[in-house]
């Protein structure tokens, strides 16, 4: 059978989605923390997104005071627990580490970050109070990342929060998206309960903006509203049978490992992957994880231009997949509606810069495709109301993530900036913090 | 969240962590960064009589590294304040002015006699600062003029000079010990019986961190010639804590108050001071080695410590180790402790048995299976409960100390029967 469940035992799965990077022991996490050098205007602090205070977290570790090292942390990036395994640290703290230039190897700050918030995790302890009650009252509308952080730094500030989130559970792509083997353990869950610890935020579940409720009514009903929706629909390669028996959309499938049990999926034999982000990757390394044969990733430009980085293709690659450039999909190839082959044609640059096609063609055999050629945001739910100022396809932003609402706010993936876990942390920490200053 | 203020000899402070008087204190630009850092208080760079300053030479200072690590161990050659006294004084007085709340001690050193005394005392008392702090500490430089280490090293000094300060001002007068002494009891003695107010301890220790092989002179040179420093940083904080501990639980100087310095770089390191009955706590090295942010951690540390033991205040715990600090012939000679090797730990690196072994005991056999696989058993007859091997064991928790139950009762060397001095 080419497409089948439990491809593998339930232990081999197992074992295959283990954490990418064990968590540090103590031992492991004095002796790295030994190496930071507590640098002065740390490069590393540049480099985050959310600002983190690195040298002083990791000083915090090797003094032993490991909730003060968590607290120092979270206190810039409430999603830190999950930043710590989710964010392309070679591209941004680990990166520019001084150590890199010294001993050819940076300080593992990500898994330090790991290792201080397990700890204050583990005891439940919430290390934030809430100011005094401002009165004021801020519909949040999305409960991912950006839309939490907005959350809970403006309960921290005392105001009260109601966020809707349109799905059953919150968290977002930390929930519904992330690969599972950065996300183990129920992590994401873990960390929505821990943010809602401080108090003063209430989510109301399955409430779809555009469906249930729309930004009119929350903009005379609230003191301010903070747009994170996320991305809202997903690309399409526009081929026939793009419909056929055997194709996915990448992102609804990494959906299905999130949330079911991983030996209930279906799990072809051989596997084609189109696209060049992370999404792709994570596609393909979690259906090779899950048992496939053959997976090739195939991206329609040179490896330099993808959008993974060269680390999540080394992680593709030592899984077994192979990565596969400078092919255009062209036909999707199907018998009795079920998926057969997939046809690329060899792209090469020409002397302008621009991709074009040579003429020849080459056939992946494939009983599963995924697309992972992008997502983009859709304006839908907010088509009922007077709404925000789009630009290039997202809700246009300035420096403080003001829409061009007076009294609306935006960030995360459905702005422009970077698509990344940490950046929309930031958004909504920016925001919270803008807002509470307009409401004073 | 704890209470970390403090009260010393009437100096109060909103937490325990001054900075020692060094370069990190020498200038109003300085202190003021550091008490915005957060530092609770501060001990002024040490003056010296009006007049011409002194000079310094150039290199000062000398560091001991150890398996990567940078400054385990610091020296340096410097002498008190280089700068004009009347432009301490005023500075002294704007930043107090500035930061009333911080604890601001004026550490001094004149010649030993009485009229030079009067004379500093009365200019320091109009900076409006809360404290004075004698230095008979510097253990170079000075003490070549009869000052520094030359009047610490003699109790009658001490006593005498303590006593000039008491008469001359008001202020509470605090005495910083050199520890370049064989009993630090005397000198302790000494400036309690002058009417110290408190001790500060311990300065730093003759020193020579490190001979250059290629020019064959110590390190820091100077032209090609080194001269011995004051040793200081983490490696001397164990003689400073054992000296402390002295003074603490002294007949004559057990309520004298201590300011404990040494080799402080973490907020643990504090808590010991404490725990041995420091009212507040100096640090220096730390503060040249990273700068002042690392208050941060220091502050922060012993609160999450505190709120973790349940202590409100620093008087929660101050002292509370005196109790236990006890003089060898009091042990208990029938207290047994064993090692126990968690075999599911141990890594196979053969450390623990090499040192049994060539420590003497041989209480750690080692033996290897026909796959190569190492184990490493304990001879429970053999062990001592010296804990050495713990000591190396490079595995958290895999070699523990484990208590005999062996019924015995309480017995010192005073009564044991080996005791040839035993008592009838
Ligand atoms: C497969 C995949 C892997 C990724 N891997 C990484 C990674 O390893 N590292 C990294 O840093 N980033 C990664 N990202 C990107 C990262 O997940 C996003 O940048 C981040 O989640 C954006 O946060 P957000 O809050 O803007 O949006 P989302 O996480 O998408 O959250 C938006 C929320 O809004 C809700 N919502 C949507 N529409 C409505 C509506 N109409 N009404 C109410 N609620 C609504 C959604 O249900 C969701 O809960 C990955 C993304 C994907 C897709
Ligand atoms: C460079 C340097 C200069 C110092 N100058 C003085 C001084 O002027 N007066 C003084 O009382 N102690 C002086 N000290 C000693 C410190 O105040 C402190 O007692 C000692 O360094 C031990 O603390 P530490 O281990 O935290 O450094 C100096 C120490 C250093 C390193
Ligand atoms: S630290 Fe370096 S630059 Fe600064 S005074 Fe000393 S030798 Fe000169």
């Amino acid at each position: 059978m080419s497409i089948q469940k439990s491809r593998l035992s339930v232990e081999k799965i197992d074992e295959n989605f283990v954490d990418l990077h064990a968590p540090l022991n103590l031992l492991q996490a004095e002796q790295e923390a030994a190496r930071c050098l507590f640098c002065h205007d740390a490069p590393c602090v540049d480099a985050c997104p959310t600002g983190i205070d690195i040298p002083g977290f990791i000083r915090k570790i090797s003094s032993g005071n490991l909730n003060g090292a968590a607290t120092t942390i979270l206190e810039e990036n409430i999603m830190g627990g999950t930043c710590a395994t989710v964010c392309p640290v070679e591209e941004l703290c680990e990166q520019v580490c001084v150590k890199n230039t010294s001993e050819q190897k940076p300080v593992v700050i990500g898994q330090l970050q790991r290792f201080a918030t397990d700890h204050l995790f583990a005891q439940a302890k919430q290390p934030f109070q809430r100011a005094p009650d401002s009165g004021k009252h801020i519909a949040v509308i999305g409960a991912g990342p950006a839309g939490l952080s907005c959350a809970h730094r403006l309960a921290m500030l005392g105001h009260q929060v109601s966020v809707f989130e349109s799905r059953p559970k919150a968290g977002g792509l930390n929930e519904y998206g992330l690969a599972a083997y950065k996300m183990n353990d129920q992590r994401a869950a873990k960390e929505v309960e821990f943010i809602l610890g401080i108090g003063g935020i209430e989510i109301e579940y399955e409430k779809s903006l555009g469906k249930d409720i729309s930004l009119d009514k929350l903009r005379q009903q609230f003191d301010a509203v903070f747009i994170g929706l996320g991305h809202t629909a997903v690309n399409a390669l526009g081929l026939d049978n793009e419909a056929a028996d055997g194709v996915y959309n990448a992102v609804d499938y990494i959906e299905d490992i999130r949330q079911q049990d991983l030996s209930s999926l279906p799990v072809g034999r051989d596997v084609v992957v189109i696209g060049g982000g992370n999404t792709a990757i994570d596609i393909a390394v979690q259906i090779k994880k899950l048992g496939a044969e053959n997976v090739s990733m195939v991206y329609r430009r040179g490896l330099k231009a993808m959008g993974a980085t060269e680390y999540e293709q080394e992680i593709a690659q030592t899984n077994g997949v192979v990565i596969r450039t400078q092919g255009k999909p062209v036909a999707i190839h199907a018998a009795d509606g079920k998926l057969s082959a997939v046809e690329f044609e060899y792209t090469q640059t020409d002397s302008n810069g621009r991709l074009v096609g040579t003429g020849e063609n080459f056939s992946l055999p494939a009983d599963q495709l995924f697309k992972a050629i992008g997502q983009s945001f859709d304006s839908q739910p907010l088509s009922d109301s007077e709404g925000p100022q789009i630009v290039a396809g997202r809700i246009q932003v300035d420096e403080q993530q003001r829409t061009s609402l007076n009294n609306v706010w935006a960030g995360g993936d459905c702005t422009t900036g970077a698509d990344l876990t940490v950046e929309a942390v930031n958004d909504g920490k920016l925001a919270a913090l803008s807002i509470h200053e307009y409401l004073k | 969240m704890a209470d970390l203020s403090c009260k010393i000899a009437g100096v109060t402070s909103p937490n325990p962590f001054w900075l020692a008087s060094a370069p990190p204190t020498d200038k109003q630009y300085n202190v003021e960064r550091a008490f915005e850092a957060g530092w609770g208080g501060v001990v002024w760079k040490t003056l010296g009589e009006a007049g011409p300053p002194v000079v310094n030479v150039s290199s000062r200072y000398g560091s001991v590294d150890y398996n990567g690590q940078r400054m385990i161990g610091f020296n340096n050659i410097e002498l008190i304040t280089d700068r004009p006294l009347q432009v301490n004084l005023d500075e002294i007085a704007a930043v107090k002015k500035a930061w009333p709340d911080r604890a601001m001690v004026v550490s001094l050193m004149v010649p030993c006699n009485e009229q030079a005394w009067k004379e500093i005392l009365q200019r320091v008392e109009q900076t409006g600062c809360d404290a004075v702090e004698l230095n008979f500490g510097c253990p170079h430089g000075m003490s070549e003029r009869g000052m520094g280490a030359a009047v610490g090293q003699v109790p009658e000094y001490i006593r005498d000079v303590t006593g000039w300060c008491k008469t001359y001002t008001d202020l509470p007068v605090f005495v910083k010990l050199t520890p370049n002494i064989s009993d630090i009891r005397q000198p302790a003695r000494a400036a309690h019986e002058g009417g110290a107010d408190a001790v500060s301890l311990i300065n730093t220790i003759n020193s020579i961190v490190s001979v250059d092989l290629d020019i064959m002179a110590p390190m820091p040179t100077v032209a090609g010639k080194g001269a011995h420093g004051g040793y200081c940083g983490p490696a001397v904080r164990p003689i400073a804590l054992s000296m402390v501990s002295e003074i603490a639980r002294d007949a004559q100087t057990q309520n004298l108050p201590i300011s404990g310095i040494g080799g402080i770089n973490h907020w643990h390191d504090a808590a010991e001071f404490i725990a041995l009955g420091c009212g507040s706590v100096q640090v220096c090295t730390a503060a040249m080695r990273y700068g002042y942010r690392i208050i941060d951690d220091l502050v922060d540390g012993l609160n999450n410590w505190m709120d973790s033991k349940g202590y409100n205040s620093i008087e929660d715990f101050r002292g509370a180790a005196i109790p236990n600090v006890t003089d060898w012939q009091h042990l208990d000679l029938n207290y047994e402790t064993i090692a126990s090797i968690d075999e599911d730990k141990c890594i196979e690196c053969g450390l623990c048995h090499i040192v049994c072994e060539d420590t003497s005991h041989q209480a750690i056999r080692a033996s290897k299976d026909s796959d190569g696989k190492r184990s490493y058993t304990v001879i429970d007859d053999e062990c001592v409960g010296c804990n050495l091997c713990e000591l190396v064991c490079p595995v958290p928790d895999c070699i523990s100390m484990v208590e005999v139950e062996n019924g015995k009762p309480y017995l010192n060397w005073g009564g044991h029967p080996n005791n040839p001095m035993r008592g009838g």
